[in-house]
């Protein structure tokens, strides 16, 4: 029996989610009275590996493919199926990222395997199986029961801490055998070295009340001098004023940063279900009785263009920049 | 070329949901039902191509699995354009269950690319799709943000962690959309919404299925703590408390 993790890399890095995914997983498997095992797909060198022990994964397994290369829905499921079956794993961890989402559901039927995506925390209970998940976008918790004998859960990014807990695990190389993909791969447009939007822990985000395209300069300075990214409501990426890899909320990027700075955004509920995530909320807004203040914990009811300047010189201050 | 596109039926994206019967259950007193909103863009979308001319798609159908009481989001579905309709006659509380019903309809009515939403905007499974390409071991490509036919070969862009790829693969497909699959849900006309009353509903009894999950009870989000205002003339103050409160500058 055990807890297997996916642990996805980023041109054979881990980061942050992937040390989030290992620690939940090594929980999971304590309440569970067995061991976590990681799997990490492509080509991933052992010292880059050998990070995921000190997470809490006892075994490490690693998967290096030619019919891998490419992300390929039913190969990727296919791998981890095996090894989820080898391992008798009992619960399988993966994100709820695009990758995630595009291969837990797969999954779930491969291993006759009940899933619930966007999990809260750990299990509330082991037996019945009972985790809290996102339900009516952000708009409620759902308590529910996994009833087959495996289960799938996937989380969401900056979800849980990353807890520090070493173990000497063992690295294992494994070989599947896989058909060739059947996705094949065209084209691909990647922006290298850009902070990810999900990945941020600071995002300054605007909306329509930002009043046109040009006024975004200090906006982009606030989030650069904080370290963060920057996001945008849809409106904002519906005229093309930002681009629409920034569009937060229900129909946008779902985001959990530890912080989310809202100029200029009125907080409508399919906004406010991308980013209710996030630990803390500002929100600069010139209306006192707009409803963002109601998810905010810091306001300022002013005109963004004048509060924007002032708070870049604030920030420049405290850094000493 | 055959398209399906598959329905869910939501509550309006507007709605404050409650709970009744000791938090277990969702309370629909009020309730505004609709197409869910990916799945009125993926339609969109279909009918696009089919209206193209080129493409060499023949129809779009869109199949629901919901009882009785969701047919006025299917009838809506066709008369925003869709050609015929397929109900599933089930209760949809659990993915795999629908996910079945649905390969049920994809092996007898032979589809060649079958559109699903990234999430349904009521349970958030986030499921359906992939679930039903496994179900049938078909190809299904997610976070799909474009779709094209070129010479009868679907040609899709997906979101990837920082960017873009556009790939294809073999027919049939589930192709899982999100953003960017169309820019606006396209609208009934008043001809679309007569002619609807007179387009066929195919009635499915749904095929025996394990149930796997089971939603036993509702939290609604803890309120967070008041807002604490900062004044419009001193913003710095504002820096300096989320320094000193929240640490994280
Ligand atoms: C199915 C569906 C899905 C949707 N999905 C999303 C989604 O994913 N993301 C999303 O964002 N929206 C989404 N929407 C749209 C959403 O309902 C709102 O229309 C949108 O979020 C509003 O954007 P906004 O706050 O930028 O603009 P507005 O609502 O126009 O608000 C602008 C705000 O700026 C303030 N303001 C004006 N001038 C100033 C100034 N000088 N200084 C400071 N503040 C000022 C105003 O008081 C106002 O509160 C969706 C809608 C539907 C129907
Ligand atoms: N009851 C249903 N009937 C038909 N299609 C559904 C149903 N539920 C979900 N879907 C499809 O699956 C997608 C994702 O839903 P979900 O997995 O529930 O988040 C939706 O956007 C629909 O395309």
């Amino acid at each position: 029996m055990s807890v297997l993790v996916y642990t996805e890399n980023w041109d054979g890095k881990f980061k942050k989610l992937s040390f989030e995914l290992v620690s939940y997983a090594t929980r999971v498997a304590e309440m569970l009275n067995t061991s976590c095992i990681a799997l990490s797909i492509g080509n991933v060198d052992d010292a880059e590996l050998k990070k995921l022990g000190s997470y809490g994964a006892q075994k490490i397994l690693s998967v290096n493919s030619d019919n891998l290369k490419v992300f390929d829905t039913q190969n990727y499921t296919e791998a981890i199926a095996q090894v989820a079956k080898n391992n008798d794993a009992k619960v399988v961890v993966i994100s709820n990222n695009n990758v995630g989402k595009a291969v837990a559901p797969r999954l779930s039927v491969k291993l006759k395997a009940a899933l619930a995506a966007g999990v809260n925390g750990l299990p509330l209970s082991t037996n019945p199986f009972t985790v809290r998940k996102r339900a009516f976008s952000g708009g409620a918790i759902a308590h529910v029961v996994l009833k087959t004998d495996v289960k799938i859960v996937t989380l969401p990014q900056n979800s849980v801490d990353v807890t520090e807990t070493p173990v000497n695990a063992e690295v294992e190389k494994i070989s599947i055998s896989l058909p060739e993909p059947k996705t094949v791969v065209k084209d691909v447009q990647k922006q290298a070295g850009k902070l990810l939007l999900t990945d941020a822990e600071i995002v300054v985000s605007g909306g329509r009340g930002m009043k046109s395209p040009d006024n975004w300069g200090p906006l982009v300075e606030l989030a650069e001098l904080l370290g963060g990214a920057t996001a945008c409501s849809r409106p904002v990426s519906d005229e093309g004023w930002r681009p629409s890899e920034e569009h937060t909320g229900q129909t946008g990027k779902i985001i959990a940063p530890n912080l989310y700075i809202a100029v200029g955004i009125s907080g409508a509920t399919q906004h406010i279900a991308g980013v209710s995530g996030s630990k803390y909320i500002v929100a600069i807004n010139n209306d006192k009785s707009a409803p963002i203040f109601e998810v905010a914990q810091y306001g300022i009811v002013g005109d963004a263009q004048k509060v924007l300047p002032k708070l870049v010189e604030a920030v420049r201050e405290i850094k000493g920049k | 070329m055959k398209i399906l596109v598959c329905i869910s039926n939501v509550p309006d994206t507007t709605t404050k949901v409650k709970f009744t019967e000791g938090d277990s259950k969702l309370d629909t007193n009020g309730i505004q039902w609709v197409i869910n909103p990916w799945d009125e863009l993926s339609l969109t979308r279909a009918l696009e191509l089919k209206d193209d001319g080129n493409t060499g798609v023949k129809s779009v159908s869109v199949a629901h699995v919901g009882l009785s009481s969701s047919e006025p989001t299917i009838r809506k579905a066709l008369a925003i354009g869709a050609d015929d309709a397929i109900r599933v006659n089930a209760d949809s509380s659990d993915a795999y269950f629908v996910a079945a019903q649905l390969a049920e309809v994809v092996r007898k009515e032979q589809f060649d690319l079958i559109l699903c939403g990234i999430e349904s905007s009521d349970y958030n499974g986030s499921s359906v799709g992939g679930m039903l390409a496994e179900f049938l071991g078909i190809p299904s490509i997610s976070a799909v943000s474009n779709l094209k036919i070129e010479n009868g070969q679907v040609v899709i862009t997906r979101e990837v962690d920082g960017g873009k790829e556009v790939v294809t693969t073999p027919t049939p497909l589930v192709a899982v959309v999100q953003k960017g699959i169309a820019k606006e849900p396209r609208i009934a006309a008043m001809r679309g919404i007569m002619t609807a009353r007179t387009k066929p509903i195919k009635l499915y009894e749904p095929v025996p299925v394990e149930i796997m999950t089971e939603y036993v009870k509702y939290e609604l989000p803890k309120p967070r703590a008041a807002c604490k205002f900062v004044d419009a003339e001193n913003p710095k103050q504002l820096i300096e408390l989320l320094q000193t409160e929240t640490k994280l500058i």
